[in-house]
Order: C-alpha cells, then sequence, then structure tokens
C-alpha cells in the first residue's frame, strides 16, 4: 500500500520561500498571482496491513513540525 | 572541573570549535557520537554544535533530533542537566521539544554570515551570568535557517518568564521579537542561532563569546 503526505505551512506562519516564487511568476509577466504557498509531499510506500494511525504517527514524530506545519494523509 | 560532552551528528561542523572553547574555558570534553545510546557518566553539560546535522533534510535538526543519543540528551535535561544547543543545534533543542519555537528559513531567503550584535536580555543563567543584562556583545552568526517562530502567547510566556537569553539589535533574519536565544522553564537548556565559541579566542577577531564559557565552567565547577 501507498500514503501521500502532504505537508504545508500553517496559515499565518510567513513563507519566505512561497513569496519568492510569487515574485518571479510576477517578473515573468504572470500577473494576479496573489499568494503562493510551497510545502512538501512525501510518498511512502507501505507494508500491507499499516494503519492510517501508524502513519498519522510518522507525520507527528518526524514528517511535519506541528508547530508550523499542518499535514494531510492519503492513503491508496 | 566540569564535565562535558560535545555531540557529533554526520554533517556537524562547529563540534571542535565548541570542544576547544569548552576547553580553553577549563572543561573536561568528550566527543560523542550520534549513534550512542548513552552520555558518559556524570555529565554536567551537553553541547550540541552547530553545522548541517543530516543534510538538513526534512527540517533543520529534525532526524537528528529522533537520534539513539537525543533519547539520553532529552534524559539529561529532564534531570536537571545543562544543555546549550548552538545554532544547528538550537535547530535540533527545538525539534526535540526540549524549546518551544522553530527556526525558520531566514526572512531574506539568504545564508547570511557575519558579526552581529546581540543584547543580552537576563544574566539569570548559567550560560549569561558573566554578563550584564543589557550588554552589547559581538557574535557571528553564520545560517539559513535562524528566522525564529513561535506563536504570541509563547512568545509572551518567554518574555514574562524572562527566558528571552539575547536579542538580534539589528534584526538579520526576521526572527520574531528579535529573538537570537532562548532558555527552558528552569533556565538550564540554552539554544541560541549566533556563535560564542566563534568568538572565544583572540586568534577569532572577538572575545565576547568567552564569558558565557568561563561563566558556565565556573557555575558547573562547584560540586
Amino acid at each position: 500500500m501507498k500514503a501521500r503526505v502532504e505537508v504545508m505551512l500553517r496559515n499565518g506562519v510567513l513563507d519566505p520561500q512561497g513569496e519568492a516564487v510569487r515574485h518571479a511568476l510576477g517578473a515573468l509577466g504572470f500577473d494576479g498571482v496573489h499568494g503562493v504557498r510551497q510545502g512538501k509531499v512525501i510518498e511512502l510506500d507501505l507494508a500491507d496491513g499499516t494503519s492510517e494511525a501508524d502513519v498519522h504517527q510518522m507525520c507527528e514524530r518526524l514528517l511535519a513540525n506541528t508547530v508550523i506545519e499542518s499535514y494531510q494523509i492519503e492513503i491508496s | 572541573m566540569m564535565r562535558a560532552a560535545v555531540i557529533v551528528f554526520p554533517g556537524s561542523n562547529c563540534d571542535r570549535d565548541l570542544a576547544v572553547a569548552l576547553r580553553a574555558a577549563g572543561a573536561d570534553v568528550t566527543m560523542v557520537w550520534h549513534k550512542n545510546s548513552d552520555l558518559p557518566e556524570n555529565i554536567d553539560l551537553v553541547g550540541v554544535p552547530g553545522g548541517f546535522s543530516f543534510g538538513d533534510y526534512l527540517r533543520c535538526g529534525a532526524i537528528a533530533a529522533n537520534s539513539p543519543i537525543c533519547r539520553s540528551l532529552k534524559a539529561h535535561a529532564e534531570r536537571g542537566g545543562y544543555v546549550m544547543g548552538i545554532c544547528n543545534g538550537f535547530q535540533v533543542l527545538s525539534e526535540t521539544g526540549l524549546l518551544p519555537g522553530v527556526l525558520l528559513r531566514n526572512a531574506g531567503l539568504k545564508y547570511i554570515c557575519k558579526t552581529v550584535g546581540l543584547r543580552v536580555e537576563t544574566s539569570a543563567s548559567a550560560f549569561t551570568q558573566g554578563y550584564n543584562a543589557g550588554d552589547v556583545v559581538d557574535i557571528p552568526i553564520a545560517h539559513h535557517d535562524g528566522n525564529y517562530f513561535a506563536d504570541a502567547e509563547t512568545r509572551k510566556m518567554l518574555q514574562s518568564e524572562e527566558r528571552i537569553a539575547f536579542r538580534y539589535t539589528a534584526n538579520p533574519n526576521g526572527s520574531l521579537d528579535d529573538i537570537a536565544g532562548i532558555l527552558s522553564p528552569n533556565r538550564r537548556v540554552l539554544g541560541m542561532m549566533p556563535h560564542p565559541e566563534r568568538a572565544a579566542d583572540s586568534g577569532h577577531g572577538g572575545t565576547d563569546g568567552q564569558a558565557l564559557f568561563r561563566a558556565l565552567a565556573t557555575n558547573l565547577t562547584v560540586a
């Protein structure tokens, strides 16, 4: 089984990298980009039977720092 | 004599500088590889050095914070032992949860390597006792992710408990409230982005960091 974890900075946490991307898009002539937030996607190849609760623990303990980041898990 | 251990992770690069500064202040220093699960016995202070542990993969300090040695580090801190984390070491301590908050990417997105002014905010700790509150010292910074972030409630608590050890006099990286270094509730764990070990010898071009190591050695040698 596979799990896909999306980690994003929480709203209200400054994302200077996203801001830099937004500026670069503006410089390329793409007007109207009001905001860019940059996150990361982590794909996990898991043994069958791994529970969503286990993946949740992985996120809490390592994959995300919940002081600044939120995460979403997609199991397939 | 103060007994100190300096943890070495793959990618640490200020471990020896920290050991040199501690020894110069009179400490007995043992280097400890991160895969060891135990610290040497009767250690007074654990130093978590600067560098790029595990290549800063995932988040700065996140993988190091889950190294075998960090379980012992946490136990040492919970027993009331002293810990100091410098630069990447501060990032590791925040990831272990021993210190609140997170170090984000610098607001200007640039790696910054220069000497900055720090205001000593409290002399009430074994680390800062060698200074007077309000002193301004010159200490180098060298980081890409030193932008201190914590929610408003946490920062209010740090302020009211006088746990902000150092503030930048001219904020270089976007840190909230100009925070450069903080203390744990029992004031025995210090995390700071600037490098006092790089201002601890006349050959460094500055010696403002010496007072920190000397105060530690004096404080932790009593027993």
